[in-house]
């Protein structure tokens, strides 16, 4: 267990570097040079030049890496190229924002994905399983921003119900604010983990545990928690682990949408401003939460299965 | 003891199959998988049944503890226990037999623990109904493994399935079934998933505590040395259908039915050496979809004759005080 983990730390800090170092090269091929973002359109080419050996830029690609690096692993993310402020202090002030935003989408979908699932099988071929069926593809199939939209017309434009705009300010007013994002994040994955956990629980429900549990009496209720939905989440654990790259690029088109802050936000900003070391720092974060995720989620499976826990 | 043709009086009888048909609904049309079954479960005595695969055994082990699949029905019969008929039971009055009246022990020992739930959680669990503490409940369970003759027993209970063999994973089914105190084990081929030297053990283990506990079992095998060493009673299948049932000495040493003389001839040492499996006689089952109207094993009996395609045959006393379903045991047929 304990090797394992340390392997898969590994791993992961290997995927990270690879995808920082693709990104820098993505960001090279990029029409836009930083240097002339910053200092306007009328700068002088020598002016430029300067500005450029300052920020690095003259140097060979691998070298810009490799600095890069480096200087990751003395905590320092670079400056913002207008503001000068330390990047990872700009990318942890807005982090917090896009976790509590993907953690109540991750929440609030798990629990009714499970719940509809499970009720899905145990139900299955009656008209509330088609139309769940239904109802799961449908909107698993509509990407998150249309989703957004549209429930911004519709709770915020019409009803009036819900803001729009914004993180709130204090507690009660920052939920008000989190239920339509939330919303619009989690509600295809509602769709994919009732439709995961069905078919892992039709499985499970023919496995002879199952019936070895009947055949003790045990209540129905009692069979079906510990005995078929305790083995049918696991799949669900492994795709929300996952799944938290796709939440994270929900939020990105999200967080524009309802012009809430958090990375997603800042990102789109630092890219269309070719502010090229808050774009890096962010990416950065993000990578790292997404592998760690995928960690967490395959350490709660062997929490929660004493056979992967063995294997592994 | 008195055979099973002279039937036992009410009182001698913990179970009773009488007239049990049993069909399976396919999108290839109705399997008859069990026809006009007729059984008595003594008290405190344990019947054997052997056939060949597919011959319905588990069909009937599950319709004794009401765990049929879902696409089965009961045409006819009835199963009686006590003033219960478990052939027409409510859901509800099944919970209440199982696991306290009727137990059962499965086939693969390697499937049917709760992978993700430790052995001692499983052991607690099926004691919920009763109104003892935690601490007796753990109790119970340590002295039910240790009947079983499980090393260490008490560390036990913190271990998840996986990480015991197979031998001491049905030893602890076997604990469990116990645990409970039913009336009747019943047991779907408990050794078939084991090598011999294991399969041996348990067979000693399931007598020894079948006679410590009296319960009555119903005990399903391929392995006819096993049936001969822990059985009183003994019922042959065939298609769907009893061939042939009484004592095992009867049904051992003077069998009448063709298919069970097969069994025997195809064994040299008989019973003496321990087959793992039941002998292959040529030819194939009948399609249970529909049932020869004459006798079902006619067309791989080497005795068959005309009568046999014409008439089915019923259950006639046979010389050993069995019942024969064969048209050479009609006593008609000497007279003839
Ligand atoms: N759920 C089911 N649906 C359809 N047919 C079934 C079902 N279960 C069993 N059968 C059929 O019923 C017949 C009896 O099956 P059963 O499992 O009782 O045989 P068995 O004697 O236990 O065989 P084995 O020795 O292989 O365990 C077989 O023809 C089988 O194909
Ligand atoms: S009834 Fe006929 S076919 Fe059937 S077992 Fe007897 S002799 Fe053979
Ligand atoms: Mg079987």
């Amino acid at each position: 267990m304990l090797f394992y983990t340390a392997q898969r730390l590994v791993l992961s800090v290997v995927i990270v570097m690879v995808a920082v170092s693709i990104l820098t090269l993505m960001l090279h091929v990029v029409p836009g040079d930083p240097a002339v973002m910053i200092l306007g359109p009328r700068a002088t080419p020598e002016l430029i030049e300067r500005t450029r050996e300052a920020m690095g830029l003259d140097r060979p690609l691998p070298v810009q890496i490799l600095m890069f690096f480096a200087n990751i692993l003395r905590g320092d993310l670079g400056e913002d190229v207008f503001t000068g402020r330390a990047v990872s202090q700009i990318v942890f002030e807005q982090l917090p924002y896009t976790m509590i935003l993907i953690s109540v989408a991750i929440l609030w979908s798990a629990a009714c994905g499970i719940a509809l699932g499970a009720y899905s099988a145990l139900r299955r071929n009656t008209w509330l399983d088609t139309l769940s069926g239904v109802v799961s593809v449908g909107t698993i199939s509509i990407p998150a921003f249309v989703m957004a939209l549209y429930s911004v017309l519709i709770f915020a434009v019409w009803l009036g119900w819900l803001p729009a705009i914004g993180a709130g300010d204090g507690f009660l007013d920052g939920i008000v604010h989190l239920i339509l994002p939330a919303f619009a994040i989690g509600v295809a994955w509602v769709g994919y983990i009732a439709r995961i956990v069905r078919a892992s629980m039709l499985e499970v429900m023919t496995q002879p545990h199952v019936r070895m549990a009947r055949a003790f009496g045990l209540p129905d209720r009692r069979i079906t928690r510990s005995h078929i939905l305790k083995i049918a989440v696991l799949p669900a654990v492994t795709l929300i682990g996952t799944g938290v790259a796709h939440l994270f690029s929900a939020a990105v088109f999200v967080e524009v949408i309802f012009a809430r802050p958090g990375i997603g936000a800042l990102l789109v900003g630092a890219v269309n401003e070719r502010n090229y070391p808050i774009v890096l720092g962010a990416v950065l974060i993000t990578t790292c939460i997404i592998v760690l995720a995928t960690l967490i989620s395959d350490l709660v499976v062997a929490l929660l299965d004493p056979r992967q826990r063995e294997d592994i | 003891m008195s055979t099973q043709s002279t039937a036992a009086p009410a009182d001698d009888t913990l179970l009773a199959v009488e007239g049990l048909s049993v069909d399976f609904e396919t999108p290839r049309g109705t399997i008859h998988a069990l026809r006009d079954i007729d059984l008595t479960v003594p008290k405190g005595k344990v019947l054997g049944i052997v056939g060949e695969s597919g011959c319905g055994k588990s069909t009937l082990a599950y319709s004794l503890i009401g765990l049929l699949a879902e696409n089965a029905r009961v045409a006819s019969g009835a199963i009686r226990m006590g003033d219960h008929d478990l052939a027409r039971l409510a859901p509800s009055a099944w919970r209440d037999l199982r696991g306290t009246r009727i137990a059962m022990i499965f086939q693969d020992p390697m499937t049917a623990l709760n992978p993700v739930t430790t052995i001692g959680q499983q052991m607690l669990d099926i004691q919920y109904r009763d109104r003892i503490g935690r601490n007796a409940k753990r109790a119970r369970a340590i002295e039910f493994l240790e009947q079983v003759q499980i090393p260490d027993a008490a560390s036990k209970l913190a271990a998840y399935p996986h990480q015991l063999s197979g031998g001491m994973r049905q030893r602890v089914c076997i604990a469990m079934a116990l645990l409970t105190q039913p009336d009747l084990l019943i047991a779907d081929e408990p050794t078939t998933a084991l090598d011999a030297t294991l399969e041996m053990q348990i067979v000693a283990l399931l007598r020894d505590l079948q006679r410590k506990f009296g319960c009555s079992v119903v005990f399903v095998s391929h392995h006819l040395g096993t049936v001969a060493e822990l059985c009183d009673d003994v019922a042959v299948m065939y298609a769907g259908e009893v061939v042939e049932r009484g004592t095992a000495r009867a049904l051992f040493h003077d069998p009448q039915h063709p298919y069970t003389q097969a069994l025997l001839d195809c064994d040299p040492a008989r019973i003496k050496v321990a087959t793992r499996t039941l002998p292959t006689i040529p030819g194939t089952l009948p399609d249970l979809r529909q049932p020869p109207a004459g006798c079902a094993f006619r067309a791989r009996c080497p005795r068959s004759w005309g009568r046999c395609e014409r008439d089915h045959p019923p259950l006639y006393p046979g010389a050993a005080g069995q019942r024969v379903r064969c048209h050479l045991s009609d006593p008609a047929e000497d007279a003839a």
